[in-house]
């Protein structure tokens, strides 16, 4: 084995001068290309920063849930520069407080039904067989109740709170993430490259985790980022019907169903809920988008 | 003297379709000796592929046996497997889908590495990662380059830089040129030959072209519907075929010289058949130009006609 | 002697992108004569594909473009045709046939809809009885049975596949045949079947060929002149007995054949040409092939060599003056 003694001859000495370049550094190299994947990134730390940074801008117990019927519905103006609503709250310290409910809900809840649709899907699809046909069919039995009564049902049996709104989102997501995931390994996971690890006797999580997830992400993560908008505007949905987050607390879903009422004279109370929505989900798929572009070193523009 | 590296005993592979059971591989015998190189000929759809998987447990077979060193691998347990692992590898044909898109060559030298163990320390993995790519003849600086950015002749390169990762002792080629252009298919069979020289390898080198598969072999089987049909040393193969598919398949490839040109040729007609629930007899019978009567009754099994030379044939049982 | 049917001169085909532009075809001269077999032969990415596509004026919209030359196609100057000019012209003086018999039908139409599409396009003097019964007759022609014409793609094997396709191109009796690759994706008995019937057929219906592919052995048998491509030139080009009985040769051809296994001797190693085409993007200059040659002067690395002309022999190499 002249191998062998090649390298314990240099052993711990890097032979060659060529560095290797570390994996995230270049998904980070080919992400900075892309200009609106970097928009998207500044648009999310903004949004980010204000949500954490809101007790700094604004005074929540007094701006954003103290009813002041004397300033109600007020235009944007010098003191509050997003306006007020119906009960005098300023509408801009609400925006950046209902920001971390808003986003830290839907996001988890993206996280945890993408992570466990991951799995289902990609035990479904790899193993395949009787296996593949009962997880499916539990699947097909969710996806065939209305996403909305779903969730509804699960927080009525489990009753209200941020936890079991979480659950019952991610749960009613889980389907159309396995079912995605699915689809996307059986393409892959026939390809040689899949039975080169399996002939050097790499065990199935590895497999799947290494060869088969990375090559399936790209429509993963375009359905994630898309679903994050159905979560907002799910969750308002839910607090509407007093099973998600609690009346005065603010919530970007809750604002824009409150302000539709008074949408005719008081367009602002809608458009700027709405628009922050927007930018978050915006943002969020800009991302997405560049993500999915350079986790996959073949596309270079 | 050398001995028998890999030995299979009656190999059968059925995939269950909803047609009946397809005969992928049926009843196969043979033996590689050590250092040796044993061809496997036969046209798409023969069971040539699926045999070689089989053989590595890529696939499990139906039954049969195949011996390693004298040993039966197929009693061997997930663990016992994976040390086996180690000693047999695979280059496979397609160098474009054999390669994982989202891995650098050097993650996809070390995977094998990695996964078995058989070196931990990094700088280790990376210095025989460097050895590895010297060994193939890739330059260094391609260690971060993905493959889609190399063309197939390097592409396959890695291919085999990734079988000798582990320091296997036989490996199965399945088509390894056959997608390349000539000169780089030369340029990589030059290349397999020196590491068998170098290395003592063992190969089982599985083709559909006759001409690459008489330069590397030193014996040939040549398959036809999951059965092995004639096997013999590959001069004497190209010598004295004897079986009549033998001597159609050798017919049929197209020569670079004008010698042949506006001969007729005994081209055989009609195509091969579906391997699905076989009739019994020959199965090369419906196109063989020699059939006769007895020829759709009865098994032919390999016989020895003369010495070291096996056919499958109503004409020599 | 007989007339030329089609000749090209001095084309330059480019393809651009974003990046960069790909010279895939440059200056190219070739004329194929009537009823005459010429064999393309050349390595992936030599721009074989690219000037039969720049034949047919198929050229991918917007990124291909011929840049310079013309292509004269039985009296018709193809390069200034207008798309309404080509598409009369495609699959009735001249048509196509594409390497990969699978995925060249369309699997939703039966065999015998897809060659009656031809006829109706181009004999519209034809009426259906008539067109039906060419539709069996070019069947019968490719040795298929007319009455599988009522079949789907998918019934049939590739070989059959690939006879389907070859009835589709001969339907209209097309004076020329861009065969690319017809049998790569072929088993060697099949190849052999097809190309039997390919050279019958060349003979009845006196149809001249362009024959693109990699395999010399198949030029061999079939060809009547041979042009071997390397970097979108073609750098020899002779009759098949200057080919493959001649002993001049471009140091390409030399390595071309090299690197074929030989049959009838026995040799270790094979002598194949060492290093990769290059890059089409950024061609060295001079001669393209010195950067593997192994023949290769000074004068080759600057000069662009000039033709050699011996009789129906051309070589483009500095080594023969």
């Amino acid at each position: 084995m002249t191998d062998n003694t090649v390298l314990n001859n240099s052993k711990a000495v890097r032979k060659s001068k060529v560095k290797k370049r570390s994996q995230l550094k270049s998904i980070w190299f080919r992400y900075k290309k892309n200009k609106l994947a970097m928009l998207g990134l500044v648009l999310l730390i903004i949004l980010t920063l204000v949500s954490i940074c809101a007790p700094l801008l604004a005074n929540y117990n007094e701006d954003a849930i103290r009813q002041d019927m004397k300033n109600r519905l007020q235009f944007p103006n010098k003191d509050h520069i997003f306006g007020t609503d119906q009960y005098g709250r300023d509408l801009f310290a609400r925006i950046i407080f209902g920001a971390r409910v808003s986003l830290s809900i839907s996001l988890i809840t993206i996280a945890v039904s993408l992570s466990i649709g991951i799995i289902i899907g990609s035990v479904a699809g790899f193993y395949g067989g009787k296996i593949d046909d009962v997880l499916m069919r539990i699947m097909d039995v969710f996806l065939a109740i209305p996403q909305m009564l779903m969730a509804i049902s699960i927080v009525a049996a489990l009753g209200p709170g941020t936890g079991n709104l979480i659950a019952a989102m991610s749960i009613s997501n889980v389907p159309r993430f396995a079912r995605i995931v699915r689809s996307s390994i059986l393409t892959i996971k026939d390809q040689e490259f899949v039975e080169a690890a399996k002939a050097c006797g790499t065990r199935d999580g590895r497999i799947i985790a290494k060869h088969i997830v990375p090559n399936a992400i790209g429509p993963i993560i375009v359905q994630a980022t898309l679903n994050i908008a159905e979560t907002i505007i799910s969750i308002s949905g839910l607090s509407f019907l007093g099973l998600g987050i609690k009346a005065p607390t603010p919530e970007w879903g809750s604002m824009l169903s409150e302000g539709k009422e008074q949408m005719r004279y008081y367009p602002y109370l809608v458009i700027i809920p709405g628009m922050a929505i927007v930018f978050a989900v915006m943002a969020l798929n800009l991302m997405g988008d560049g993500l999915r572009d350079a986790l996959d070193p073949r596309l270079k523009n | 003297m050398s001995v028998d590296l890999i030995q299979t005993k009656n190999l059968k592979k059925y995939f269950k379709t909803p047609k009946g059971e397809l005969h992928a591989v049926d009843d196969v015998n043979f033996n590689i000796k050590r250092g040796q190189t044993l061809g496997v000929v036969g046209e798409s759809g023969c069971g040539k592929s699926t045999l070689g998987r089989t053989i590595l447990r890529l696939l499990e077979p139906t039954s049969g046996e195949v011996l390693y060193n004298g040993k039966n691998i197929l009693d061997y347990d997930f663990k016992e497997m994976q040390e086996m692992r180690k000693k047999m590898q695979i280059i496979f044909q397609d160098p474009y889908a054999s390669l994982n898109p989202r891995m650098t060559i050097s993650q996809i030298i070390a995977e094998p590495i990695k996964v078995c163990k058989t070196i931990t320390n990094k700088i280790e993995i990376d210095n025989k990662v460097y050895d590895l790519m010297e060994t193939v003849g890739l330059a260094e600086r391609l260690v971060n380059t993905y493959p889609h950015e190399l063309d197939g002749g390097r592409r396959q390169r890695i291919g085999v830089a990734r079988a000798l990762a582990l320091d296997p002792e036989f490996i199965v080629c399945d088509e390894p040129v056959s997608a390349l252009d000539v000169s780089i298919q030369a340029q990589i069979l030059n290349l397999m030959m020196d590491l068998q020289e170098e290395r003592g390898l063992t190969y089982m080198f599985i083709t559909h072209d006759l001409s690459v598969v008489k330069h590397i072999s030193d014996e040939i089987a040549v398959m036809y519907l999951g059965q092995c049909v004639e096997k013999t040393s590959s001069d004497e193969l190209f010598e004295n075929p004897m079986h009549p598919y033998t001597r159609a398949l050798l017919d049929a490839i197209p020569v670079p010289n004008l010698s042949r040109r506006n001969k007729s040729k005994g081209i055989i007609k009609g195509e091969v058949t579906s391997p699905i629930n076989p009739k019994p007899g020959c199965r090369f019978a419906a196109r063989c130009s020699e059939a006769k009567p007895e020829c759709t009754s009865g098994n032919f099994e390999l016989k020895e006609v003369s010495k070291g030379h096996f056919v499958a044939c109503a004409k020599y049982s | 002697m007989a007339d030329k049917l089609l000749e090209i001169k001095d084309l330059n085909v480019i393809y651009e992108t974003d990046e960069s532009t790909v010279y895939a075809v440059n200056g190219l001269n070739l004329s194929i004569n009537e009823g005459e077999t010429l064999g393309l032969v050349g390595e992936t990415g030599a721009g074989k594909t690219t000037t039969a596509l720049s034949i047919m004026k198929l050229l991918p919209e917007k990124i291909g473009l011929i840049k310079k030359g013309e292509i004269i196609l039985d009296d018709i100057n193809v390069t200034n045709a207008t798309e309404h000019d080509m598409r009369l012209l495609r699959g009735d003086t001249v048509s196509m046939i594409f390497q990969d018999p699978m995925t060249s039908l369309n699997p939703t139409l039966t065999v015998g809809e897809q060659i009656a599409e031809v006829l109706e396009l181009h004999k519209k003097d034809m009426n259906k009885e008539q067109v039906q019964k060419r539709v069996e007759e070019i069947l019968e022609l490719v040795g298929l049975p007319a009455e599988r014409k009522s079949e789907y793609p998918h019934q049939f094997s590739g070989g059959m596949k690939q006879r389907v396709v070859i009835a589709i191109a001969l339907a209209c009796e097309p004076k020329l045949l861009l065969a690319d690759e017809p049998t790569t994706a072929l088993d060697v008995t099949i190849q052999a079947q097809v190309l039997e019937m390919m050279k019958e057929l060349k003979d009845k219906l006196n149809t001249a060929m362009l024959l693109i592919t990699h395999d010399l052995g198949v030029v061999a048998e079939t060809c009547d002149r041979v042009a071997i491509m390397y970097a979108g030139e073609i750098i020899e080009l002779g009759t098949v007995e200057d080919i493959f009985n001649g002993n001049k040769h471009h140091p390409y051809t030399d390595g071309l054949f090299g690197s074929l296994p030989d049959l009838t001797k026995k040799t270790r190693r094979l002598s194949p040409i060492e290093g990769l085409m290059p890059d089409p993007t950024d061609l060295p200059s001079g001669c393209p092939f010195h950067t593997r040659c192994n023949k290769c002067m000074d004068i080759c690395k600057t000069e662009k060599p000039k033709i050699t002309v011996d009789n129906s022999h051309m070589i483009k190499c500095h080594l023969f003056k």
